[in-house]
């Protein structure tokens, strides 16, 4: 007699879990793709032609010339090359991380080495950074993130005891009590549960289950993650997600990686990158003519634009979705970033469980959060987390598989993820530091976009819009017809032109709208407003001094 | 009615873990036990994770105390912290923008670490050159791995992207495969000589798959996983041999590259090996190879830390290489800082040296006992037999079970080794891996056990498992 059946029983209904499952998945695959049909090729009695199958038509002639003359010859072309490496990785492009970028670490290598340039720095503007322009880390954060680095510390009395407290909470949830051990894929549990909590609150008192919350490994893991499992289908029927232009440039990468169709909708400039549900409806009813479009990302507060959505909107966006029947993925990584009188942060979440069953029990919703924003600004750490509602549970138990692939977010980055969700509380030894350091720098930003608004529009040929919320403005500039000219005849979007020579003169690293999209015939920049206010001040001095010098020379 | 429903049939193709259901019940009967239940046993003991510090190995004092005075600042003047900690620490804040590990680093990593990176590599293979401009820091080396992939597996055409790959393997990497679209080209290593890759055996699984994929690459572990062999230079030129004139692209998983056990073995990277022989093989064979610092004697798998070098890329893909890595935007700070650390440990004369060489050789000393208890108890149980574990961090005993057992577990859906693992688990509390999570011959069943834990509790894990064991076959006689 073996087991005790208990047992068996247990097993066994895990089992027929995964029996099923596989089953559908195995109709699932002859259905779609059918049985690969193999034409001999001419080459087929060589050893390697397969490998030349994917090579260009061009190249094969190359190599079949080169193997008449010398079949050695033939071999030595690589196995990945342009012609047979994966055609949707071509298409990926990272704007902030693009050409102006690579040329900025290129000019800083220069000035080392004592080059002469008309500046003496480069201010690096273009990348959501605050500690790398000077904000400092918030004191608890990092001494309990130094405490369960090394536990020796809890002997040390210079370390507060709620610091120590929570040192000790997180590492009982490690295995072996150690950061350097694997978490389960979904991340620790103490913490997940922290997160619930957090989101709970936020959201006076909406319900949040910790088995809805995956820790992810930066907020961008958690989106890349979920568009896997939106992407689907073949020709018209292929997946096809709304994403904003302006937008964050991870999403048309991403996109572009799983050979999603991308679907834009136009915010509206004049009515400060307000989005418009008319605009939506456009959008959508375009795209179902080559596409299937199944999702819509909104990111609130707005990357690059700034603007901060009204309640009443995120309604309006909400019931659009439930009649459309689309999944819905809030990016709200900038969640404490909201400046301008009168704005205000409102989850989606919060909103949809507000607008009563109808909705809060039908639509689909991941929303995201991350470490490295708001005021603790800690983007090393790849921290973050996102939150699922409504899903189908038999496609969550495939996010579950999909995350264990990826194995666990880097535990540190979950540590910090449990303390920004449960930072020091009101009677505790740290509550006070804490309290004025995130202050500090909440106020310092609101100023700063205030700031940045003020001096841009004094500028004739640059309009910027409120910065209510996030960390960018995101400008509007006029160009002169021979400057955008010139552009195209280098093959280049012209506010590239412009942010490039803008670096070269001044050293002030900006990322051209184009990266984000724009409308036609309009150009824009990125610029952030982290950078202290005096150099800020100075940044903003020397733009207007540029933009002035550019249009003059160009007209 | 759900708008996910239509699931890309490819996640669909993510094998379902059975290892999960045997984990789940793990929790369960830890919560049981909290609750006092009463079992014939205290605790439950899991050695089915590559986990060292989970396994209860420490941490090495260096990392951490580096680490710590990175993530706060102040402990640059604490007393108690040794000055080359400090020291250390200061040189990694001045590589970080705004002295900060909070910021974001570039795509490849921190250049100075990178360049870390690239020495300790030429150091390793006496000489070889290695280029920063080939190195990318990732998350852990699984996420380098998973973009590698990316790279070979088209996501549109006829024909399927094939990777020969072991059998038994490490599953995160099939998993990996088959979440992109590509297909496995199952090869299996010798079990009765010792795990041995034989060439031949390539050959006939690659014939045998032409047709049905498209093989581009070819994925090697060593030393293995689970098999817990270790290549000779022989070996490896002969796969290096067989890569160039087959055409593929090879993969080197090398993440245990620090553990190696039998003193008669050593480790040779596949890199050195391939720039020894020389042209033509050392100027086109394309290879792209693993490290981390999750394996070994740091162990520090949370942290994610892990780095790939590419030999032979060819110059048309270099660029979209970096645009593939930029998207993850950066690696984990504290992983990269690890990184560092093992690329250049405290060296003779500077004062933390002393605690970290004797730190390196406990755990070197804990392993190698591990190993031979290991050897000496499976040796002696009838109806296991155990290969050499010659490096790695596991054992991946055969178990030959009866016709009736196997039988049984058919009937109840099970592979025979998951109801092994099972009934082990609930009598025992001991967790142990599964051998049908990485693969094995039509037949054979296996479980695979970490040895990277503490001499008592190693001790532990084989007295439960040997009274199980024998309790098990004596219930089937």
């Amino acid at each position: 007699m073996l087991p005790s059946r208990s047992v068996w029983i247990c097993i066994q209904r895990e089992k027929k879990h995964i029996c099923h499952r596989s089953s559908q998945h195995v109709t699932g695959l002859l259905k779609s793709s059918g049985s690969p049909v193999i034409t001999p090729s001419p080459l087929s009695s060589f050893s390697f032609s397969k490998s030349l199958s994917g090579l260009s038509a061009a190249r094969r002639g190359l190599i079949q010339r080169k193997m008449s003359e010398n079949g050695v010859t033939a071999r030595r072309s690589k196995v990945l090359t342009i012609d047979t490496m994966n055609a949707t990785v071509k298409k990926v492009e990272y704007a902030v991380r693009g050409p102006i970028v690579q040329r900025a670490v290129q000019i800083e290598k220069e000035l080392k080495e004592g080059a002469k340039k008309p500046f003496t720095e480069v201010i690096k503007a273009n990348i959501g950074d605050a500690h790398a322009m000077g904000q400092q880390p918030i004191t608890f954060f990092r001494q309990v993130l130094a405490l369960c680095s090394y536990p020796e510390l809890l002997k040390d009395s210079n370390f507060p005891e709620d610091a120590k407290h929570r040192a000790r909470r997180i590492l009982q949830g490690c295995g072996g009590e150690s950061i350097g051990a694997y978490s389960a894929s979904q991340g620790i549990d103490c913490i997940r549960q922290d997160v619930a909590r957090y989101i709970e609150r936020r959201d006076g008192g909406v319900p949040c289950d910790p088995d809805n919350v995956f820790l992810s490994t930066g907020a961008s893991d958690g989106i890349v993650t979920m568009l896997k499992l939106l992407v689907a289908g073949e020709g018209r029927n292929r997946t096809g997600i709304m994403i904003s232009i302006p937008q964050y440039p991870l999403y048309s990468a991403a996109l572009a990686e799983l050979g999603a169709v991308q679907v834009n909708y136009y915010l509206d400039e004049e009515k400060c990158w307000g989005l418009d549900i008319s605009e939506l409806q456009r959008s959508l009813e375009a795209a179902r003519q080559h596409c299937n479009p199944r999702a819509l990302c909104i990111i609130n507060p707005g990357n690059p634009t700034g603007q901060v959505q009204s309640r009443q909107c995120i309604e309006d966006v909400i019931r659009f979705a439930a009649k459309e029947n689309l999944f819905l993925m809030a990016d709200e990584v900038y969640q404490d970033n909201v400046y301008a009188d009168g704005c205000q942060f409102h989850s989606f979440k919060k909103v949809l469980f507000e607008m009563g069953p109808e909705y809060s029990n039908t639509v689909e919703l991941a929303s995201f959060h991350s470490t490295s924003k708001c005021y603790m600004g800690e983007c090393g750490f790849r921290g973050g987390y996102m939150e699922v509602i409504n899903l189908d549970p038999e496609v969550k138990e495939q996010l579950s598989k999909l995350v264990s692939v990826r194995l666990c977010p880097p535990v540190p980055g979950q540590a910090l993820m449990g303390l920004v969700v449960n930072p020091p509380q009101p009677g505790e030894p740290s509550y006070t530091t804490f309290m004025k350091e995130r202050t500090a720098v909440l106020s310092a930003l609101a100023e700063k976009a205030k700031l940045t608004e003020q001096i841009l529009n004094t500028v004739p040929g640059i309009a910027c819009n409120p910065v209510q919320g996030a960390m960018y403005s995101f400008p509007r500039i006029t160009l002169p017809e021979r400057a955008v000219k010139e552009a195209k005849e280098k093959g280049q979007a012209p506010d590239m032109l412009y942010c490039m020579k803008l670096l070269e003169e001044t050293g002030i690293c900006l990322v051209p709208g184009s990266g984000f999209g724009q409308r036609d015939g309009t150009y824009h920049f990125r610029m952030t407003i982290l950078p202290p206010v005096d150099k800020l001040q100075i940044l903003l001095s020397k733009l207007k001094e540029f933009h002035q010098r550019f249009t003059k020379q160009y007209s | 009615m759900s708008l996910l429903r239509d699931v890309s049939p490819r996640l669909w193709s993510i094998s379902s873990s059975e290892q999960v259901a045997l984990a789940k019940r793990a929790a369960q009967i830890t919560t049981e036990l909290q609750q006092g239940v009463k079992k014939p046993y205290k605790n439950v003991i899991d050695v089915s994770w590559g986990d060292p510090h989970r396994g209860g190995l420490k941490p090495l004092t260096f990392v951490r105390q580096v680490v710590a005075t990175c993530l706060y600042p102040s402990l640059l003047n604490s007393e108690a912290l040794p000055v080359d900690v400090q020291q250390r620490a200061k040189s990694l804040l001045g590589e970080c923008d705004g002295g900060s590990v909070g910021s974001y680093t570039s795509t490849r990593g921190i250049p100075k670490i990178v360049q870390s990176v690239s020495e300790f590599i030429s150091r390793r293979d006496g000489g070889v050159q290695s280029s920063p401009e080939n190195i990318f820091i990732t998350s852990g080396s699984q996420r380098s791995l998973m973009m590698v992939l990316e790279l070979f597996v088209q996501s549109e055409g006829f024909l399927q992207t094939g990777v020969l790959t072991p059998v038994p393997s490490y599953p995160y990497f099939n998993k990996a495969l088959s979440a992109l679209g590509g297909t496995m080209v199952p090869y299996h290593l010798c079990e009765e000589q010792g795990w041995k890759l034989k060439v031949d055996e390539l050959r006939r699984a690659l014939h045998v798959a032409r047709g049905h994929c498209n093989p581009m690459a070819l994925y090697v572990i060593n030393p293995g996983n689970p098999t817990g062999h270790v290549q000779n230079r022989k070996s490896i030129e002969d796969v290096i041999r067989f890569a160039a004139e087959e055409k593929l692209f090879l993969l080197a998983d090398e993440v245990y590259q620090d553990s190696v056990h039998d003193p008669s073995c050593e480790f040779v990277s596949y890199k050195k090996v391939l720039f020894e022989m020389g042209p033509p093989y050392s100027n086109s064979v394309e290879l792209a190879s693993f490290n981390s610092i999750s394996k070994g004697y740091f162990g520090e798998s949370g942290l994610r830390g892990g780095y790939v070098e590419f030999v032979n890329l060819d110059p048309t893909v270099v660029g979209y290489v970096y645009n593939l890595f930029s998207l993850d935007t950066n690696s984990a700070i504290l992983g990269q800082i690890t990184l560092d650390i093992m690329a250049h440990p405290p060296q003779p004369g500077d004062p933390s040296y002393p605690t970290f060489s004797e730190e390196i050789r406990s755990i070197k000393d804990t392993l190698a006992s591990n190993v031979h208890r290991v050897h000496d108890v499976l040796g002696d149980l009838p109806g296991i037999s155990s290969q050499p574990i010659k490096g790695g961090m596991f054992a991946f005993p055969q178990l030959h079970l009866p016709p009736c057992v196997v039988q049984e577990a058919k009937e109840a859906g099970m592979k025979p080794d998951v109801l092994y693992s099972s009934l082990l688990l609930e009598e025992t509390g001991l967790c142990v891996g599964a051998g049908c999570e990485h693969g094995q011959k039509e037949g054979t069943h296996h479980i695979r056990l970490c040895i990277a834990t503490p001499e008592e509790n190693m001790e532990e894990v084989l007295n439960r498992l040997s009274t199980f064991h024998l309790s098990f076959m004596s219930r089937l006689s």
